[in-house]
């Protein structure tokens, strides 16, 4: 059995069904990211093993023991907000040392508990602060904290990113991952951007409608998508349809839809690739170490990126060119 | 704005200031004409240095403090609730919260006396302890508008439900909540509640008079019957006890250390 077990969860509220049958098995260490678009229900299965809502029907097990019917405050379980959801009349260390103190932690151990923690989030001088004396990112981090220093046993994550700007998305992110690494606590993170469950996930959930539409690892999620849905949701995708004859620039693949990553394009005739279609330039974008190059396949608009190269002007709108690919790196949408 | 716009806006201004402080000045000028021929503070010394005064400002004091008390045990537990788990049931909690600005103190009197009275199944005005519980829970429906709806805005002001979430997922129970996180973010809101209760109670003289407790409103109302001076120096002291209320409602409000980013 995994350390977190989630088995045949329901969720409604009234008639709508928000979860539908969501099974997971989450191992200890890991780290688990649910994505998917707003109202897809993720953020409602991490409420559930929190313990704020209640399912409808379905288990959750964490360490062998079922907790659906317990409280919050039972579940061993620290959690992050959006919201960051500091207490703004506790200083930093009074936050941090909250969850000890309801536990009735003696103070000395508390002291450096806390200590221990702000030296792990990189806030070391910062705990007689007031939390509205603190930057975003930093309130975050004070957030993560303060859910780390009772030593759950799991820790969720729900958007935690969400409310901060770009450039402290990314570096929060990395330093999140990093965290858990070395503590080496079972997380569950909730987030509507694929690149942020891309970069840090063990495995992604891509979740639809309620129901986990695909459980991979990033690499699996993205190159192997096994529905329509994941393959639209994560990554940027160019879609082809086959000829009656089930080929695609006369190489028979088989009847369908197929889909491929700009990335797995290429302008011209790359070696190794079999397919090769006529087109034209559209839309040129310089990206700096990328060119994201628009082209207009047959009346199909296909994105395609080529890195930049100093002594190759990328293309100009309206030329003619050839974009050519592999067959093998043809996704097959299914339904 | 245009020049008459503004000579308009501070002559209403004006206008407003001298209807509001003319007659107070008078009140304190008079209050200060108990020596002929000079001003003195003879009648605020005649006042003050009355024993009667003393015991029934000390009493009001006390059922303040105890209605102060009491309205925060209810309204604070009330409005979290109906915050966090019972947003549907808000108009109808205001609604019976307004209920006291509409019902006059005099009705709610002689129902507590017809309910609660010597022949009845709970004899409260037979006893003065019970006289005294039956005034101070009086007196906390009176301030229950005012008390509910500073708590209530207090409560706006803070992240009810991912605080209470937050706080749940440390381990903290309801009463832990309320106590260590809810009510110390409220603290603005709730002194202020207070300090209107305390202005209510302190000149409330319906309740008092007849349940016959010996209030400083019904003092107030024996002094202003019989005295020529004292009624006015005691006017002017309850105006500053009402406005010291106000004052020091800004001053909790300005000097809360961590309200101060909401500003």
């Amino acid at each position: 059995m995994s350390f977190l077990d989630i088995s045949h969860l329901e969720k409604s509220f009234g008639a709508n069904r928000v979860v539908k049958d969501f099974s997971l098995a989450v191992e200890k260490g890991e780290f688990i990211s649910l994505l998917g678009p707003s109202g897809c229900g993720k953020t409602t299965v991490l409420r559930m093993v929190a313990g704020f809502e209640e399912p409808s029907s379905g288990a959750i097990t964490i360490g062998g023991s079922n907790v659906v019917g317990k409280r919050p405050n039972q579940r061993n379980i620290g959690m992050v907000f959006q919201a960051y959801a500091l207490f703004p009349n506790l200083t930093v260390a009074g936050n941090v040392g909250f969850g000890l103190k309801i536990k009735g932690t003696p103070k000395a151990e508390i002291d450096r508990r806390v200590a221990e923690m702000l030296a792990l989030i990189g806030l070391p001088d910062k705990g007689n602060f007031y939390p509205f004396q603190l930057s975003g990112g930093q309130q975050q981090r004070v957030a993560l904290a303060r859910a780390l220093a009772p030593k759950p046993q799991v820790l969720l994550l729900d958007e935690p990113l969400s409310a901060l700007d770009a450039k402290v998305r990314v570096s929060l992110r990395n330093e999140i991952r990093a965290i858990q690494r070395e503590l080496g606590i079972t997380t569950i993170f909730v987030t509507h951007d694929q690149e942020e469950a891309l970069s840090i996930s063990d495995r992604i959930v891509v979740m639809n409608g309620g129901i986990a539409d695909q459980v991979g690892t990033p690499f699996e999620i993205y190159n192997r998508p096994t529905t329509r849905f994941v393959a639209n949701f994560v990554g940027q995708l160019n879609v082809f349809r086959a000829d009656d004859a089930g080929r695609i620039g006369g190489v028979a693949v088989g009847n369908g839809d197929f889909a491929a990553r700009p990335e797995a394009l290429s302008l011209g005739r790359a070696p190794g690739d079999d397919i090769v279609l006529p087109a034209t330039v559209a839309e040129v974008h310089f990206l700096g170490s990328v060119i994201r190059v628009t082209a207009d396949v047959a009346g199909t608009k296909v994105a395609l990126d080529t890195f930049n190269r100093p002594d190759t002007p990328p293309p100009a709108v309206g030329q003619a060119v050839e974009v050519s690919l592999a067959a093998h790196d043809l996704i097959r949408l299914g339904a | 704005m245009s020049i008459w716009a503004r000579i308009a806006g501070w002559a209403a201004l004006i206008f407003g200031l001298l209807y509001f402080f003319i007659p107070l000045a008078g009140l304190t000028e008079f209050s200060l004409k108990a020596r002929r021929g000079v001003y003195s503070f003879d009648a605020y010394a005649k006042v003050i240095g009355d024993p009667e005064f003393q015991a029934t400002f000390t009493y009001s004091i006390m059922m303040a403090l105890v209605t102060i008390v009491v309205g925060v045990l209810i309204v604070v537990p009330t409005a979290f609730w109906v915050r966090l788990k019972m947003p549907w049931a808000r108009p109808y909690v205001e609604f019976i919260t307004l209920l006291p600005l509409v019902i006059p103190a005099i009705v709610i009197v002689f129902g507590y006396i017809r309910l609660y009275n010597t022949s009845s199944w709970l004899p409260l005005t037979g006893t003065l302890f019970g006289t005294n519980l039956l005034l101070a829970m009086g007196y906390t429906v009176l301030a229950l508008p005012y008390m509910y709806r500073a708590v209530d805005t207090g409560l706006r002001t803070i992240d009810v439900g991912t605080l209470t979430e937050a706080a749940q997922s440390l381990g903290a129970g309801w009463a832990t909540i309320l106590g260590r996180v809810i009510l110390p973010n409220v603290v603005p809101a709730v002194l202020s509640g207070a300090f209107l209760t305390f202005a209510i109670v302190i000149g409330e003289f319906t309740l008092a008079a007849l349940l016959d407790r010996p209030a400083f409103g019904p003092y107030l109302q024996r002094i202003g019957a019989n005295k020529p001076y004292e009624p006015f120096a005691l006017s002017v002291i309850a105006f500053g006890i009402t406005w010291a209320c106000m004052g020091l409602i800004q001053l909790v409000t300005r000097f809360s250390k961590h309200t101060k980013a909401a500003r």
